[in-house]
């Protein structure tokens, strides 16, 4: 053997030991350096945890009377992942499957693209519209069918019996929200929506998978995990096919609870449809006023019932309305955009998500105040001139001298004005001084404005007190264009001083602002549900109540019951003596010579006595027809309800809101022919109860042991809507 | 006792011990010169070691399995015991057939071998496991011609080269053309399959078995060079892309994670898991839940990384090993040419396969269809393993009957 050879041998020697050495370091660093983490990875792979959707809650009435339940559906879902990788990305089993639930195929592909991905590459998508907010690795639902539509249900099974055919597409059976009543308080239900990623970026919806159904407006929002229960957990052991090898663990789901609401579904039906009535008929009627033509448009408006004594939400109507139908199994983007945008946006509660200028019925909180202030006293007359600087009574008309009752029978602005600017004198006059008096304001807050009433519902408006800090607020915020426009208008233009006036000192609280608050104009603003919740606590004895929808919860098996208490959230600060003068004048409102005498004619005041307060808000220097309030409540003595109607540019508050309170009523206590659900115009006392067969029995009923529980504190905040593009500015700018 | 002239002369032995001594069988097998005796037993029973070892392996990746199926749970256990006997039976034959007959059927060898990679690039070869280099007989049997092409042509070399000449020590430069001429032609037709692992394969049997001959340094290392410079420069226009991923996927496991990247993940997850002493055989989650594809055949490290841990992987490596230095000893001991470069052939051949195939489980390699000899499943692979071991045995009995002993 050659030298050469032998130490070539020698050489192959070396590596041979080389590779084995370098075999053996990697083993030993992968197991004994690296083993925990590939063990972690070894278990994660073995297991995969099966999500049970528990059943959600349903949602009742006071009486038990089904809103909100669920039915099985059939819904049709795509999984990304499973299509075809070919170059044209499954577009063939796309278009067949189009072909079965009738949705273009450009739909189906927008609707199961990922809001963000990335691209294997890593460059990230740009968000499409309508596209998936859920996780990628997971089936869209792309179409839902009623279980009991046959022929729907026929043509999904084809997909089922060519499985082949259509990779990745799996027909299953769901529950979805169904709603007995139609869209019998939509607004206070609201709907639901698929789990988005920055949803989950939240604690509360940390464990939840993406995708999952949550609220997304209304109590199914701010009870939403109350309803939803909780997920069931099966985790299997499996095989990298997924074939199931056995259960490591399982934890079964809980059903969510039922929620019973304090909305009664008779009062609710009697107020919507009074409230559409009302509007309908108001559109056909022409506005007289010399500064429009036409007939009054009636844009929107709202109707709230409340118990005065607990805070309670009896009926809760806004115009124009949406149907949560709509929503169920994902609504689309086109519609979507379409019940944004509709005149009246239907999305928004006006009850509680809208703020107006209250008018003539903030003259309550103006008399307390009147009077606090040691000026004036139960005993004070006032002259009523026709007009007083300037400022004209509504119709112009003069009583001569009156006192606070006949003031507010009539409703005599002139007289508050006169009150107002004697106040604002009082407080400093044209000041800014912090610190100063503010009677109308203080008096305003005191009774719940200008702050949210913490109402179980998302979205609440808090509404406007304008007082001198406010005005300066303001002011800083919008006089920059003020400014630019007075330096840019030539002077011969009367808009330039205008805006150079407001420029230079429109941070002052003038004369002016204190008398239009007075009657409740200018810029204040407050939400129906304030102004019942006001109204409720110048009734009850002076307790402001935290306004609640929801009345408590039944387990879905009926074995536990929960009622939530009723939460004082304040105490008026009104002799007793003025509350009671104030709610005994407003008794006179309905009658002979009161602004609502005509609504009330009719009305069986001697069965039950009725009293309020009308308003005619003007808005936008009248260009359009006023806003039309009515803050009544029942009966007169022991008042047990308030119920505040509202209708933007709708005319008088006695000719189109009055009408509507007073259908109200009749639903509530059975009169001139309504069929009342409630006995004597009470409502129900304890809760509905679950029958064995899962049925639910309205109250009285034999109910297991009903534990009385405190709001949850999540309870006031809720679930934001999906980025209504709704704010004070834009509502005041719609009005002013 | 001479009266009548004759004088018998009384034979020391009987007629009877004239004849061969009757020896016992036991007698027979411990004799000096019994071709038993100048066995390399040391070989055999690390080669013993790893086939056992191979069938728990492999009875532990197919056995839940098959129960899943519905059937026979030792059905795979089974054919690697009989592929292990006929592999034995062919071994022997390779290590008792005469030298200079072995000459003598090299061609023929190299002639089948090369038909048979014809035959699976003909309409009757077919693709199992994604690999197109089988032929498919009747009654259910397969052959994958490539295994037997590695041993037609380390004998096809160590004959090329081993030919004595007279003062010549070291292959001229012509027989190293011969040679490359010799492998071009079985590697041409592997290439197309493509089956690129085998391929290198190949080239290191090559550089092995030229170097041991002594082969000039600039062939060697322009070989390598070559075969790096062929591998940079054409291998990514030539390969398909799931051949350049596994490739891509020993830096970066995140490509292709539903391919080749899961293989590799689950593969180092199992073995990663093992840790120590292992989760017992049977019991490694991963390769019971079947995570990792063609666990009893490519990646059949993996599952006694998981199951035997550290311990028991190592102890495979360690063994494989000692096999390989049996093999570099017989290289040393050889008393020809021919045997020499038979044994650095089967060497290089079992080196590279072995790093390749324990390297791609653990991240190191790319992933390739090479089996892992003796352990993992497979006839054809089995057959040619065991037959290269027999001939190391031959050249290690030659060496015997004319060489010092050296134990």
């Amino acid at each position: 053997m050659s030298d050469r050879s032998r130490l070539r041998i020698v050489l192959l020697r070396v590596m041979v030991v080389s590779i084995l050495l370098t075999l053996l370091g990697r083993l030993t660093y992968m197991q004994v350096a690296e083993g925990a983490n590939y063990r972690n990875a070894a278990s994660a792979n073995r297991t995969r945890d099966v999500i049970t959707a528990p059943a959600r809650g349903q949602i009742l009435d006071d009486r038990g009377v089904a809103l909100v339940t669920n039915r099985i559906a059939l819904v049709v879902s795509v999984d990304r992942s499973e299509l075809p990788a070919k170059k044209k990305g499954g577009s063939l089993e796309l278009s067949r499957l189009s072909l079965i639930v009738g949705i273009p195929v450009a739909d189906i592909e927008r609707i199961i693209t990922p809001c963000i991905y990335s691209k294997p590459d890593g460059t990230r998508v740009k968000a499409i519209d309508g596209c998936w907010k859920g996780s990628p690795y997971q089936p869209v639902p792309i179409a839902s069918y009623r279980s009991d539509a046959l022929a729907q249900v026929r043509r999904m099974l084809k997909i089922v019996e060519q499985e082949e055919n259509f990779p990745g597409v799996s027909v299953q059976y769901e529950a979805v929200r169904d709603y007995p009543a139609k869209t019998l308080a939509a607004h206070a239900l609201g709907y639901l929506g698929p789990l988005s990623d920055t949803d989950l970026k939240q604690d509360k919806y940390k464990r939840l998978a993406p995708g999952t159904q949550i609220g997304r407006a209304g109590v199914e929002a701010v009870y939403d995990d109350q309803l939803r229960g909780q997920d069931g957990v099966r985790r299997l052991l499996v095989d990298k096919d997924g074939n199931t090898a056995g259960v490591a663990s399982e934890t079964p789901a809980i059903a969510g609870q039922n929620l019973v609401l304090s909305i009664d579904s008779g009062v609710q039906r009697a107020a919507e449809a009074a409230l559409q009535q009302q509007i309908a008929k108001t559109r056909t009627m022409p506005d007289t006023s010399k500064d429009r033509s036409g007939n009054f448009k009636a844009t929107t408006g709202a109707a709230i019932t409340v118990e005065v004594n607990t805070g309670r939400v009896v009926a809760m109507a806004s115009y124009p309305r949406y149907d949560p139908t709509d929503f169920v199994g994902g609504i689309s983007t086109k519609k979507y955009t379409e019940l944004l945008n509709a005149p009246g946006h239907p999305l928004i509660s006006n009850a509680v998500q809208g703020s107006f200028a209250p008018g003539s019925t903030f003259k309550i909180v103006s008399t307390s105040a009147a009077i606090k202030s040691g000026a004036y006293n139960l005993k004070s007359y006032i002259p009523c001139p026709s007009s007083y600087l300037g400022k004209r009574n509504f119709e112009g008309e003069s009583f001569g001298t009156l006192d606070f009752r006949e003031t507010l029978i009539r409703s005599c602005d002139t007289v508050f004005y006169q009150i107002a600017l004697n106040l604002w004198k009082r407080e400093g006059g044209r000041t800014n001084k912090a610190g100063a008096p503010e009677y109308l304001a203080n008096e305003a807050r005191d009774f719940g404005f200008g702050k949210k009433t913490g109402i179980d519902l998302p979205d609440e408006r808090a509404g406007v007190v304008p007082d001198r800090a406010w005005k300066l607020r303001y002011w800083k915020q919008v006089k920059g264009e003020y400014c630019k426009g007075a330096k840019r208008r030539p002077k011969t233009d009367p808009q330039q001083r205008v805006d150079q006036i407001y420029c230079d000192s429109g941070y002052f609280y003038e004369g002016g602002d204190a008398m239009n608050l007075a009657i409740g104009q200018g810029d204040v603003l407050v939400t129906p549900l304030q102004l019942a919740m006001a109204y409720s606590a110048m009734v009850n004895g002076g307790t402001l109540y935290k306004p609640q929808l929801a009345k408590g919860f039944v387990s879905a098996d009926g074995r536990t019951s929960t009622e939530i208490k009723k939460v004082v959230t304040g105490r008026l600060d009104v002799p007793a003596a003025v509350r009671t003068y104030i709610t005994s004048a407003l008794a006179g409102v309905t009658k002979p010579p009161g602004t609502a005498k005509g609504t009330f004619a009719d009305f069986p005041l001697g069965q039950v006595d009725v009293g309020g307060k009308t308003g005619t808000a003007e808005v936008a220097n009248n260009k359009k027809a006023p806003t039309s309030w009515f803050a009544s409540f029942a009966p007169v003595v022991h008042p047990r309800y308030v119920t505040v109607v509202m209708v933007t540019e709708g005319g008088t508050g006695g000719t189109t809101a009055a009408p509507v309170v007073k259908k109200i009523w009749d639903a509530v206590y059975g009169l001139q022919g309504a069929k009342s659900p409630l006995k004597n115009g009470a409502l129900p006392v304890g809760m509905p109860c679950v029958r064995a067969d899962g049925t639910i029995a309205s109250p009285p009923c034999i109910a297991p042991r009903t534990v009385t529980v405190s709001p949850s504190p999540s309870a006031s905040t809720g679930t934001h809507a999906l980025g209504l593009p709704w704010s004070e500015e834009a509502r005041r700018r719609q009005l002013s | 006792m001479s009266g009548d002239g004759y004088e018998w002369a009384t034979p020391r032995v009987s007629p009877v011990r004239l004849r061969p001594r009757e020896v016992s069988f036991r007698e027979r097998v411990l004799d000096r010169s019994s071709p038993l005796r100048s066995l390399d037993w040391v070989l055999l029973v690390a080669v013993g070691l790893l086939v056992g070892v191979g069938g728990l392996l492999i009875w532990s990746a197919t056995r839940e399995h098959q129960i899943t199926l519905g059937l026979d749970p030792n059905a795979f256990l089974k054919k690697h015991a009989i592929n292990a006997v006929i592999g034995l039976g062919l071994g022997v034959a390779a290590a008792l057939v005469d030298y200079r007959s072995l000459r003598a059927y090299a061609p023929i060898v190299y002639g089948a071998s090369c038909l048979g990679l014809l035959i699976v690039l003909s309409p009757l070869g077919a693709t199992i496991n994604g690999a197109h280099s089988w032929i498919v007989l009747p009654a259910g049997f397969q052959i994958q011609p490539s295994e037997f092409a590695k041993l037609a042509i380390v004998v096809g070399m160590a004959m090329l080269l081993g030919e004595k000449r007279d003062g010549e020590d070291t292959p001229r430069d012509l027989d190293v053309v011969q040679v490359l001429g010799l492998c071009a032609l079985p590697m041409a037709l592997i290439m197309l399959q493509p089956d690129f692992g085998t391929t290198m394969v190949f080239i290191f049997v090559i550089l092995g078995v030229l170097s041991v001959a002594g082969a000039p340094a600039r062939w060697v290392g322009g070989l390598l060079i070559a075969g790096v410079l062929v591998g940079g420069l054409v291998a990514p226009h030539v390969l398909k892309d799931y051949q350049l991923n596994r490739f891509k996927v020993v830096s970066n496991p995140q490509i292709d994670p539903r391919g080749v990247g899961y293989n590799v993940r689950q593969a180092r997850i199992a073995i990663g898991s093992g840790g120590l002493t292992g989760k017992g055989l049977f019991h490694g989650t991963q390769t019971q839940g079947r995570f990792i594809p063609e666990q009893q055949t490519d990646f059949v490290f993996t599952v006694a990384g998981e199951e035997l841990g550290l311990l028991g992987a190592g102890g495979i490596i360690l063994v494989l090993g000692l096999v390989l230095w049996r093999g570099l000893r017989i290289a040393t001991l050889a008393t020809d040419p021919f045997g020499r470069l038979v044994a650095a052939g089967v060497v290089s051949w079992f080196g590279f396969q072995s790093f390749v195939n324990i390297g791609m489980t653990l991240g190191i390699m790319p992933v390739t269809g090479l089996p892992l000899p003796f352990v993992s499943y497979g006839g054809s692979s089995m057959f040619a393993n065991l037959m290269a071991i027999g001939l190391l045995q031959n050249v290690h009995m030659r060496s015997h009957e004319s060489g010092p002993r050296n134990f």
